[in-house]
């Protein structure tokens, strides 16, 4: 095993079972800084749970998990481990409904958390640019003002990731971005995620195979819980036991 | 202009600051002038037991914004809110007790009757500091404010959501009144605390008194009203929101939502606590029965009804519910439980939004109706 030392994210032999059922079993993964990594693996692999894990939904039963090469996630809150720059997308978009896309950001964006300052909290013309910049980069400008619940699904995604943005999160989790998206909106995205992964770690996990290959990154397969395959996806592709378990035996 | 004088100002629209003025002038000039300048026998003229009434509405008014707050904002339904209702009371009821003196029936002024009728030796100390009118209306706030944290921090940290929220509160409530009704606990058990006899030195049966609580609480609902409406407005107001919608999204943007959600049940509870207060001298008792667990349901009855989520609704609510309610008992008591049930069934079946939601709806009706806003290109 190669060392937490340098690196943005460190799984070591994190298993974690749902009555008896083992979701993650010794599961070992490493991140390095400004990688962009897909995961993807059958129904059930457990890459949800991984990533419950890693933002601190779920505890392990065993195992390491190291952030930035020494935090121990799982003895931090999920607010903590916002806090310190880990954001998620979540596979089916929660965005908040009765709020306005402007005021969506307004909650996502870095800075002020303490309960008391939040009643005072003001935005500044520096956060308001930011907002209006990221607002521009997912296309949602024209509908700043507008209930996020009048959302087109593939807008939600969008807005989603433009919390994520607004978090300036150094490590995303990515929960299959692109469900739901006309082919055109996907090729977006994937343009999109490319672009944010120049500036920090972004973890994918993704079903759609053309996708996968636009993002043209590390892949990782899960089965059952553990690390299957790891490479390019040309690689992985041509791996027997990958074929076998997407196949069918 | 300070920012902060500046969001003060916006509070409210307008419009909304116009109606707010209105409406104050109203209550707080207009209502004690007419009582008291016009004669007994001018159509116009209010009857001081109208204009105590009213007053004793207001208190409930200010319950169900209070709960409005933490139910309608944060989607916590707490079904204890009585609990912190008749603390406020007890609060205020424990002063006037110690302001009878030896006007009692034992003559003990030392002694509220009821201790001397159990053979109390001498004040407890938890009666001590209540002679004094302000440490009476600094613990009708504090005693439902620390009670609320604490449970809170527990409830909150745990996790405990929904129903099972709204039974824990319910439980609170529950064994408090049954606290409440032992003597030994030394709130005068079944009786509860009565026979007052004045506040801050005015006599509780003059005229002039009791105007002066019902004006007292025309303007503690205002301000309760305006610092309700500062948090609801504020960015811990959207996150709020954001709680009641998606709360565990709002855990991995990083807020709060033990903090968020204990700062409203808190601040929620402390409203609770001076409306209390100022409802005990309004109707001259506090008894262990405004802990019953049904009193605190029918504030959530008034909430739904008025719509909650708008602060105003509620307000409206508490007093049309009690408004139909003093109608109902005196002209066919036995038939209001019904009609209260009724009431609470037609709503949450037709009414989501309360009266409220029928008001913007008639108007919505009455407009014609605007062109729907295009859909922009998807892949624009």
């Amino acid at each position: 095993m190669r060392e937490a030392h340098g690196s943005i994210l460190y799984l070591d032999g994190v298993s974690v079972s749902f009555d008896g059922f083992k979701a993650l079993n010794s599961l070992s993964l490493i991140i390095e800084p400004g990688e962009l990594r897909t995961i993807i693996g059958p129904n059930g692999a457990g890459k949800t749970t991984m990533m419950d894990v890693i933002t601190g939904k779920t505890r392990p039963d065993v195992g390491a998990v190291l952030y930035d090469g020494e935090v121990d996630l799982t003895k931090q809150s999920e607010e903590r481990i916002a806090i310190m720059g880990i954001g998620r997308k979540f596979q089916k978009p929660t965005v908040f409904e009765n709020l306005t896309v402007f005021e969506n950001l307004e909650l996502a964006l870095a800075g002020e958390r303490r309960t008391f300052a939040v009643l005072f909290a003001q935005l500044s013309g520096t956060q308001r640019d930011r907002i209006a910049e990221i607002l521009a980069t997912i296309r949602l400008t024209a509908r700043a003002g507008e209930k996020a619940g009048t959302l087109s699904h593939g807008q939600k995604q969008w807005l989603e990731i433009g919390m994520l943005l607004a978090q300036d999160p150094r490590l995303m989790l990515l929960d299959e971005p692109v469900a739901g998206m006309t082919d055109a909106e996907t090729e977006q995205t994937a343009e999109l995620l490319v672009g944010i992964a120049k500036e920090r770690s972004v973890i994918v996990v993704e079903h759609d195979m053309e996708f996968v290959r636009t993002l043209a990154s590390k892949v990782t397969v899960l089965h059952e819980g553990s690390v299957l395959a790891e490479g390019s996806l040309a690689h992985v592709q041509a791996d027997e036991r990958v074929i076998e378990v997407y196949l069918g035996r | 202009m300070g920012p902060i004088t500046r969001r003060l100002i916006a509070l409210e629209s307008k419009r909304g600051w116009a109606v707010l003025l209105a409406v104050f002038a109203f209550a707080a000039v207009a209502v004690p002038l007419l009582n008291v300048l016009l004669p007994p026998d001018h159509a116009l003229h209010v009857p001081t037991y109208m204009v105590q009434l009213l007053g004793k509405f207001l208190c409930y008014a200010m319950l169900a914004l209070a709960l409005d707050l933490i139910w309608g904002f944060a989607g916590v339904l707490s079904l204890g809110h009585g609990a912190f209702f008749a603390l406020g009371g007890y609060a205020m009821g424990m002063y006037m007790m110690r302001q009878i003196g030896e006007r009692g029936v034992y003559g003990n002024a030392d002694l509220p009757d009821f201790m001397v009728f159990l053979n109390w030796g001498e004040l407890p100390w938890y009666w001590w500091g209540f002679d004094s009118f302000w440490f009476a209306a600094l613990m009708a706030v504090a005693v439902p404010g620390l009670l609320a944290f604490v449970f809170g921090w527990l409830a909150f940290r745990s996790r405990i959501t929904g129903v099972y929220l709204s039974i824990i509160t319910q439980a609170m409530t529950y064994a408090l009144m049954l606290a409440f009704f032992r003597n030994e606990m030394g709130f005068g058990g079944n009786n509860g605390l009565t026979d007052f006899k004045d506040i801050l030195g005015y006599s509780l049966s003059a005229d002039g008194t009791k105007i002066g609580l019902y004006v007292a609480t025309v303007i503690a609902l205002t301000l309760a009203y305006l610092v309700s409406r500062f948090i609801v407005g504020s960015r811990l107001g959207r996150i709020l929101l954001a709680v009641r919608d998606a709360e565990s999204r709002v855990r991995f943007i990083g807020h709060s939502v033990t903090g968020a959600k204990l700062f409203a049940f808190t601040v929620s509870a402390m409203i609770a606590g001076v409306a209390g207060a100022l409802y005990v001298p309004q109707v001259g008792i506090i008894n262990p029965s405004e802990f019953s667990p049904a009193q605190s349901i029918e504030v959530a009855i008034w909430a739904a009804v008025g719509g909650r989520g708008t602060l105003f609704g509620p307000i409206l609510g508490a007093l049309s519910v009690n408004g139909a309610k003093s109608f109902f008992t005196g002209a066919a008591p036995e038939v209001w439980l019904f009609f209260l049930g009724g009431l609470f069934v037609v709503v949450t079946l037709f009414l989501p939004k309360g009266l409220v939601g029928l008001a913007s709806a008639a108007r919505r009706l009455k407009r014609p109706t605007l062109p729907v806003t295009k859909e922009e290109p998807r892949n624009a």
